[in-house]
């Protein structure tokens, strides 16, 4: 069986920058891969690279397939940091997760009865049903990590992307966000998740990637987390970095 | 005579002229086609480019009246040859995008008005400058009313598109739908806008076309589907009560229809209830 995820010796450059240095990666389907690191430590540009947002050397594999094929099928899901999201935008919760099902329908992106059925499930599912019709911003911070977690289970993406999913979350949103992530690997879903809250990586990854434009560490999150590894990357110890966080 | 007869004759009394109705129906076909686009610039902040395309065009209208060609043809030809022209120059240098907007639109405009000083011209400066609403010609009309259908057919049949990509480009990218494609129709379907707002406002004030009704709607409600009728309300209104307007008080047509759309900004700016100054301070969703 082919890995859900696979990359094999990314590098990219922006302009004479590296921003990634030989970065392979391997994420078996039905598995959580938690990708650390420190701000500018590659963990956006290793999801461009996965998006095929930007020019990498190496190769990429979706499923087996090349990222333009595993896009065009809707195999990967991607839910935005925070701050790449213009909140004021005139849109609703239910447009929003509606957008999941654009890649199944025709040139028109009118919705069918089964489009609507699945934002209503996917909105059920993310306990959003209630809030459907609210603008986008007019979301608490969990509430809209869920929204956009409901477009991609709305896209029924076998891959999920989620770039910082607990940064701007409280803690009881941040449990529930955990436990729909768990939910859905339950499902058999594929998920890459960027943190750099260390305390929820042992509860949700199977395994972890500890990023500095190169891979410094990877395997289960104990083994990432040690402290000497923690040191190389973030300069601090594990347990100071999770009393910041929380 | 009370107030609302009167206010009937104001209505009433230029309708009896042709060239009133004739500018009438340019300027309210040119406002909502403008007004539906404007709701995406505002959105994606295209704003200067409008402003750029806009002026773009002036060579491509000399050009067309030295050849005896629809203006259209001319002006499209540069609306979009400089947006490619912009895009291609912010590609390839360092030099970041407004920068390369105000070089590239002055440029053009510059080569307009020394085409024009050589031009023998039964062409006015002025009527291309600053519009010419009341002296429509029957193609004028035509193309006007053509390119309207264009764009219009355009939108209705990738609206969803169109937003999809001013909210979320990568999300559209992910699913493999080009955000490229996407911004390259909206660049032509402004392109196409502008030169049918050329019509009722002229160069120069096109750019409010294509900027305010949009802005004024986005101040007034959370829902695009409600901004876009809002849009094109407030640009039929603006239309109409400009041109009226400047039958009675002898000003300039485009000039009205603009300060027509702007005081209905300054009216959402200060009293829209969910986004204006002055509403009431309600505590912030949570």
């Amino acid at each position: 069986m082919s890995a859900a995820i696979e990359v094999e010796g990314a590098t990219v450059r922006y302009g004479d920058v590296l921003a990634l240095d030989e970065v392979s990666l391997t994420v078996a389907p039905g598995r959580v891969c938690g990708l650390l690191g420190t701000n500018g430590s590659g963990k956006s540009t290793l999801f461009k690279t996965l998006l095929g947002l930007v020019p990498a050397d190496g190769t990429v594999r979706i499923l087996g397939r090349t990222g333009a094929a595993a896009r065009k099928e809707g195999l990967i899901g991607y839910v935005p940091q925070s701050e790449q999201v213009d909140w004021a935008f005139p849109v609703r919760v239910r447009d929003v997760v509606m957008m999941g099902r654009y890649g199944r329908m025709g040139p028109r992106r009118r919705p069918r009865a089964a489009d609507r059925e699945a934002v209503g499930r996917a909105l059920e599912r993310t306990r959003l049903t209630d809030l459907a019709d609210r603008q986008i911003g007019a979301l608490s911070g969990g509430q809209r990590k869920r929204a956009f977690i409901a477009r991609a289970i709305a896209q029924e993406s076998a891959v999920l992307l989620l770039d910082e999913p607990f940064a701007g979350v409280d803690k009881r949103s941040e449990a529930t966000v955990t436990e729909l992530l768990l939910q859905l690997r339950g499902e058999g879903h594929t998920l890459l998740v960027s943190t750099h809250d260390l305390a929820q990586v042992p509860h949700l990854c199977d395994e972890a990637l500890l990023l500095q434009r190169r891979v410094l560490a990877r395997g289960t999150p104990e083994q990432v987390l040690r402290p000497q590894v923690l040191m190389e990357a973030f300069g601090v110890h594990p347990e100071e970095e999770a009393t910041w966080t929380s | 005579m009370d107030v609302l007869t009167g206010l009937a004759q104001w209505f009433a009394q230029p309708l009896q002229f042709e060239f009133v109705q004739r500018a009438l129906l340019v300027s309210v076909v040119a406002g909502a086609v403008c007004a539906v686009l404007s709701c995406w610039m505002t959105l994606v902040g295209w704003s200067l480019m409008g402003d750029a395309v806009s002026h773009a065009v002036l060579p491509g209208v000399v050009l067309s009246y030295m050849f005896g060609l629809p203006f259209a043809l001319g002006a499209l030809v540069f609306g979009a040859g400089s947006v490619a022209l912009i895009g291609a120059v912010n590609r390839t240098s360092r030099v970041k995008e407004d920068a390369v907007i105000g070089v590239v639109f002055t440029a053009m405009f510059a080569l307009g008005l020394v085409m024009i000083s050589r031009v023998p011209s039964q062409t006015d400066l002025g009527h291309i400058l600053f519009g010419n609403v009341l002296g429509v010609s029957d193609s004028d009309i035509w193309q006007v009313l053509i390119l309207a259908g264009v764009v219009l057919a355009a939108v209705w049949y990738k609206h969803r598109d169109l937003t999809l990509y001013a909210f979320d480009p990568v999300h559209a990218h992910s699913l493999g739908i080009s955000p490229r494609l996407l911004e390259t129709l909206l660049l032509g379907l402004l392109s196409v806008t502008v030169v049918v707002a050329l019509q009722a406002v002229g160069i120069i004030l096109v750019v409010a076309m294509v900027v305010v009704p949009g802005a004024t709607a986005y101040l007034l409600t959370d829902r695009f589907e409600r901004m876009l009728l809002i849009s094109v309300a407030v640009a039929v209104a603006a239309a109409v009560t400009g041109v009226l307007a400047s039958f009675h008080l002898d000003v300039s047509t485009g000039g009205s229809i603009v300060l027509a759309q702007a005081a209905a900004f300054a009216l959402a700016y200060l009293f829209s209830p969910s986004h204006g100054l002055l509403r009431r301070r309600a505590p912030a969703p949570a």
